[in-house]
């Protein structure tokens, strides 16, 4: 009696967490499948049927011909825009960062935490209240619809991020390491050159995949401060959605969110353990 | 000079963040709250006209569109969320097989951008060619599922595609906070004859209190700044039914012209978040005291 009730305990278990399995899995199923179809097999089938053959038309569409608003060269020349944005704002970023944490943790001078709190604080705003300023400022010193100009947001609003995860994870290291190398004569950079950036490797996995996720999947920002030639990928697949020149495209438009997300979804499932290790630390440490 | 030097270094690297922080964020927030007590349209203009914005923003119905969405939203985004991850992270923490594989498929959502979850979401619930389809083609040809194009219902679209992105990190916060809950309180409330159920209940649950804490003061955060989702599914509509204060924001700021209006409506959000986020730092901070 006990044993049967026990199995059917297990086998709810399961089912339960199957079934919710295939509900997370199914927009993507629904995506992939779309993207394969031409628009007459969309219009008579439903959105589960798999596709009469693999059609890969939507994608070099969505790659190189859709139009996005104004223009029809497809998503391609705002996924190099993306790069250009993500690149240099989350090397920038991460390296502030790491450089910041390290004197919150082990440096700590009159006001140290005062800046900390106040940076954690940061964190928290949220960015409606200083888009309208911001965009002033870029105005003002010539990077409005620039390249340049979206690093440097992406810089100061992702500071605040990167070094609260490098104070966090510093601040466990025992301040006896800076006493002991300084006694040896080592400086402020010697030894966070030799000390603390060989041990560094897990926190800067995690930082990297936050900031690369969040940058990439940034919209606010994008679509406040970029140009027509600037734009992330992210408002080019809005546009390209919102454009219906000749008839909606869903196939076109299920490819192109698929070549959005792709680059933070292989991230994401190379390095899951860092993943939600980085939304974690972001979340509730402090 | 150079002692001096080598003493100063750690305040240097500091600077430049400290100088970004105090222009970018609490500069700005207070030029935001100046621009919102002036009637600047086009261009800031400083002519001040007190809390005249404030006034003319709660006398706006698109506004109160905007607050009512917004609280649908909170309510149901988080309630939903906090039930369906928790409820994820009890059973995938009954020692299941191939719990990394599930764990991966419940979070993969988190991963992607909320424009590309709109963007799905706006295809699966097509009137017309989406799951209103899927069920008729299954013979109950009356069904009907128009959400995103009626006025009353298309916020609940936004729950819906919201949950299915966030639910599977609340699962994640869950789970590491069951993973850290004593085994021998666990074993001492069965040998007095606890079921499972009420061992849940009245033992683990009340354990897993700040983990509650922080999921909702970050889900009420996601809430709060939500415009992506907006955007790219309902784009706010049918008309503006579906505007959250962030799009309200937006729209006021950007596309018409109304600064200090926009203005206002930030300094109201940002009052809003910092409404959840004191009493929760203070817990935090004075819990971490003792």
């Amino acid at each position: 009696m006990t044993q049967s009730k026990q199995l059917m305990g297990r086998a709810f278990i399961y089912s339960l967490l199957l079934g919710f399995a295939i509900i997370y899995l199914a927009p993507l199923y629904v995506m992939l499948v779309t993207s394969f179809k031409d628009i007459e097999e969309i219009r008579t089938g439903n959105i589960l049927a798999l596709p009469n053959t693999l059609n890969f038309s939507a994608w070099s569409k969505a790659w190189s011909t859709a139009c996005t608003g104004g223009d029809c060269h497809g998503l391609a020349p705002y996924f190099w825009n993306s790069i250009r944005i993500v690149v240099p704002s989350l090397v920038i970023s991460t390296l502030i960062g790491a450089l910041n944490g390290y004197v919150l943790a082990q440096w700590q001078f009159k006001g140290s935490n005062f800046l900390f709190g106040a940076l954690l604080l940061g964190c928290f705003i949220p960015f409606q209240v200083i888009l309208l300023p911001m965009a002033k400022l870029l105005a003002w010193v010539g990077l409005a619809n620039t390249v340049p100009g979206l690093v440097s947001v992406h810089v100061i609003y992702g500071v605040a991020f990167t070094t609260l995860f490098f104070r966090n994870y510093y601040v466990a290291i025992p301040n006896e390491l800076v006493r002991a190398a300084r006694l040896d004569g080592a400086g402020f950079f010697a030894i966070f050159w030799h000390v603390f950036l060989p041990m560094s490797t897990p926190i800067f996995v995690v930082t990297v995949i936050w900031q690369f996720t969040q940058i990439w999947n940034d919209f606010l920002f994008g679509v406040v401060y970029s140009g027509p030639g600037t734009q992330p990928i992210t408002v080019a697949l809005n546009n390209l959605v919102n454009t219906s020149v000749g008839g909606k495209q869903y196939n076109v438009d299920m490819a192109a969110a698929i070549i959005a997300a792709l680059p933070t979804l292989v991230v994401y499932l190379l390095a899951g353990k860092y993943f939600v290790r980085g939304l974690t630390a972001g979340a509730v440490k402090g | 000079m150079l002692r001096y030097l080598e003493r100063s270094l750690p305040r240097l690297v500091l600077a430049p963040t400290a100088i970004a922080m105090f222009v970018c964020m609490y500069g700005f927030i207070a030029w935001t709250a100046g621009l919102s007590l002036t009637k600047s349209r086009m261009l800031p203009q400083w002519e001040f006209v007190g809390f005249d914005q404030y006034a003319r923003l709660f006398a706006n119905p698109r506004w109160h569109v905007a607050l009512d969405n917004l609280l649908i939203f909170i309510a149901l985004f988080i309630g939903i969320s906090l039930v369906l991850g928790l409820l994820l992270a009890i059973f995938l923490d009954r020692k299941v097989r191939a719990e990394g594989t599930l764990r991966t498929i419940y979070l993969y959502p988190m991963a992607i951008s909320f424009v590309v979850t709109g963007t799905a979401w706006k295809w699966i619930l097509n009137p017309g060619l989406g799951i209103e389809k899927l069920v008729r083609d299954m013979g109950f040809s009356n069904f009907e599922f128009r959400w995103l194009v009626e006025q009353d219902m298309a916020i609940y679209t936004i729950v819906i595609a919201a949950v299915w992105q966030s639910s599977g990190f609340v699962m994640a916060m869950f789970l590491a906070g069951l993973r850290g809950v004593d085994e021998s309180l666990i074993k001492a409330a069965q040998l007095d004859g606890a079921s499972v159920i009420q061992t849940y209940w009245h033992v683990i649950l009340p354990i897993m209190k700040p983990v509650f804490f922080g999921a909702v003061v970050i889900l009420s955060h996601i809430a709060i700044k939500s415009f992506d989702l907006v955007q790219a599914l309902t784009g706010g509509g049918p008309g503006y039914s579906s505007d959250l204060p962030a799009n309200f924001m937006y729209t006021f700021a950007f596309s018409r012209a109304q600064m200090g209006l926009g203005a206002a409506s930030a300094m109201v959000m940002l009052a809003g978040v910092l409404a959840i986020l004191v009493p929760y730092l203070y817990s935090e901070l004075r819990t971490k005291k003792v």
